[in-house]
């Protein structure tokens, strides 16, 4: 498989870091496609016999509407960021990770099953002691398929939709068994879910009264550090190299195994570490449902934020709206919010489809440029 | 004796919807695309077909519908990988996210809760159905679930003695060759994606309609990806994948018997043998030298 995708993947990776004629091509585009997309969702309404305008504006009033909508947005944005930007170095790689909720779920069990554990800990050293065993065990569960293809060729959209269905029933063995909360089985619920983590292992409040947590910021830093990892490290050029051309590097002696396998794993661990954010900003416990379904939220962030760590960012905020105004959405007009989910898989049909364009006009660009050189 | 000729009954229908989506993308991938979107064309005609016959009554219509349903989002993968060119591993993604999200929002809008139908009735063959063990096991079957089998055969002629078979073969494998001679490569993948698209809505139909006979969220839990990798395992040849088919459905006929029985294991760990072994599938498939050439490879004119 390795190789083959280079030519169909390569027009979105085939992006500098920073080059503004581009930007707007770039931007236009996906833009256009969520447009698109959400004018077919109005029409999908009325046939659903609601009405669009009423349904959009409970949308965007959810999303935008109040100081509790904004925060509520900005922390399902959290973890889109979060896995987006394993998704964009998996990416660059030329290798497609698929696995986000698996990846979450592990780490969101690590970040459960660690403060529990060693609940003596002040919150000064659980913190991060925890979030960095969350990103390791979502590491791990993006290890397996990144050694997988590496190694042995295993396609690894298919071994990380496994992985995913896997970590599930993985989950819901722990939280109806060693992890379930002593308090349910005491008072005879058997809730399938974890007792609550104790208070030193959460994630301070960033606004007083909502539920925005101190991730958010971590998140950023993050995205910022990813950008200057894969455009001003070596290791991270290489990651990229072994994306546009995994036979030169090859030749130019780059370890591609390597950094396939690598990228992969680095792609699990902020999956994992969104989940262990997930665990200790938001929820506090280990529960059914835990990844909301980021995992693929997280990859039509990362198409629409063009790959792109920074441009990830206003994605993952849209998304993250999109997604809380879904919720609103329901409550006042009573459409499910699985439309938003249906549209998401329209947006990445038509973002994926309309690369064709940017990649016409980056080559009619480049033999501009060639005749230039051509003249002078 | 009585558990495992128990688990072999169910086997066989279990098997079908395997069938019918796995040799439906043989086709796509030995054309060159992926269709990655089956988990969500059997999704949406699984529920397209259970609502018809909820409503109707009438399967053959429900069966019909859930071809429809295939065959339209089957234009649209088609469209978006072939025409378009995109990268395939993605758009199969959205096809799939698409007919996740629709399927689940129909099913909530028009459904609500978990119902049961009467579905396909096994129809024993004459003279065969009365055999002694073997009767009931292969013979006593629905229509849709001999449907499958006998398409593993058909698949197999029409990709190795006609015409047609040889040019699916040839723009998967060589494209910019068919296509000096005079085969129309994108139209070839059209055809070939869209009538794996409407088998995977027969599979997703035989589901609803003929195996369990009703329709919930997630109905396929992950069956049209496993279709996926059995035809790597199958080695794209309509005989590989009818091995795969059966040993898929075995597990999942002793993972159900497993939780009947209650046999001491976890059902948590018996729900993901499938799973894991389709990993274990993948890592064994070493029938590498049969793959497509052009597999995954957009064809544009005029490029190497």
């Amino acid at each position: 498989m390795q190789g083959k995708q280079a030519a169909g993947t390569s027009s979105l990776l085939h992006r500098s870091a920073f080059d503004w004629s581009n930007v707007v091509l770039h931007l236009l585009l996906p833009l256009a496609g969520v447009l698109v997309a959400l004018l077919i969702g109005a029409l999908m309404l009325l046939i659903l016999k609601a009405d669009p305008l009423a349904a959009y504006r409970a949308l965007i009033d959810g999303a935008v509407g109040s100081v509790s909508g904004i925060t509520q947005s900005l922390v399902k944005a959290t973890p889109l960021l979060l896995v987006g930007l394993g998704i964009c170095i998996a990416f660059r790689a030329n290798v497609i990770n698929i696995g986000g909720e698996g990846q979450i779920i592990l780490g969101a069990i690590a970040a459960t099953w660690f403060p529990l554990t060693f609940n003596t800990w002040p919150g000064w050293l659980l913190i991060p002691a925890t979030l960095t065993f969350g990103f390791l065990a979502g590491a791990v569960w993006g290890f397996v398929p990144g050694i997988l293809k590496a190694r042995l060729h295993v396609n690894e959209i298919l071994s990380t939709i496994m992985m995913n269905s896997i970590a599930q029933q993985f989950m819901y063995l722990l939280i109806r068994g060693p992890l379930m909360d002593p308090a349910g089985i005491a008072a005879g619920t058997f809730l399938a879910q974890s007792a609550r983590i104790p208070q030193q292992a959460t994630l301070p409040r960033l606004v007083p009264q909502t539920l925005l947590h101190a991730g958010a910021i971590l998140a950023v830093v993050l995205a910022i550090v990813v950008y200057f990892f894969l455009w001003r490290t070596t290791i991270g050029y290489r990651i990229r190299a072994v994306g546009l051309n995994p036979d030169a590097s090859r030749y130019s002696g780059i370890n591609v195994p390597f950094y396939q396998a690598f990228s992969m794993t680095l792609a699990g661990g902020f999956a994992g570490l969104a989940g262990a954010i997930e665990i200790m900003g938001v929820q506090h416990r280990l529960l059914d449902g835990i990844t909301s379904g980021y995992g693929f939220t997280g990859i039509v962030a990362a198409l629409l934020g063009g790959l792109h760590p920074l441009g990830l960012i206003p994605a993952s905020i849209l998304f993250g709206g999109l997604l809380v105004g879904a919720n609103e959405m329901q409550r006042t007009v009573q459409v499910p919010s699985s439309l938003i989910n249906a549209l998401l898989g329209l947006i990445v049909l038509f973002v994926s489809g309309s690369a064709i364009w940017s990649r016409r006009w980056a080559a009619r660009r480049n033999m501009g440029v060639q005749n230039e050189e051509e003249k002078s | 004796m009585k558990e495992i000729i128990g688990i072999l009954k169910t086997m066989i229908p279990l098997a079908a919807p395997f069938l019918y989506a796995a040799i439906g993308e043989t086709f796509a991938q030995t054309s060159g695309v992926v269709n990655l979107g089956v988990e969500g064309i059997m999704l949406l005609s699984a529920y397209g077909a259970f609502y018809v016959a909820l409503n109707t009554g009438n399967l053959w219509l429900a069966l019909l519908t859930a071809v429809l349903i295939g065959l339209l989002m089957g234009l649209l993968m088609s469209f978006i990988s072939v025409t378009l060119k995109a990268e395939q591993g993605i758009s199969g993604i959205g096809l799939y996210l698409f007919g996740y999200g629709m399927s689940s929002l129909l099913f909530e809008t028009t459904i609500g809760t978990v119902k049961t139908i009467n579905g396909f009735r096994p129809a024993s063959i004459p003279l065969l159905g009365d055999l002694p063990v073997v009767g009931p096991l292969l013979f006593q079957n629905s229509i849709p679930v001999y449907g499958a089998f006998l398409l593993v055969p058909v698949a197999w002629w029409v990709l190795n003695r006609t015409t047609l078979g040889l040019k699916i073969k040839s723009v998967g494998q060589n494209p910019a060759a068919a296509d000096s001679l005079g085969i129309n490569v994108d139209g070839i993948r059209y055809f070939s994606v869209c009538l794996g698209a409407a088998l995977a809505g027969l599979a997703g139909a035989t589901l609803s309609t003929a195996v369990v006979n009703l329709f919930q969220d997630n109905l396929t839990a992950g069956q049209g990806f496993i279709a996926v990798a059995l035809v790597y395992f199958g080695g794209w040849s309509p005989i590989g994948v009818l091995g795969g088919a059966l040993l898929f459905s075995f597990v999942n006929s002793l993972q159900l018997w497993m939780q009947v029985l209650g046999v001491k294991i976890s059902s948590d760990v018996a729900v993901m043998l499938p799973y894991l072994m389709t990993i274990a599938a993948l890592m064994f498939s070493v029938n590498r030298a049969r793959q497509p050439a052009a597999l995954n490879k957009p064809f544009e004119r005029g490029e190497s």
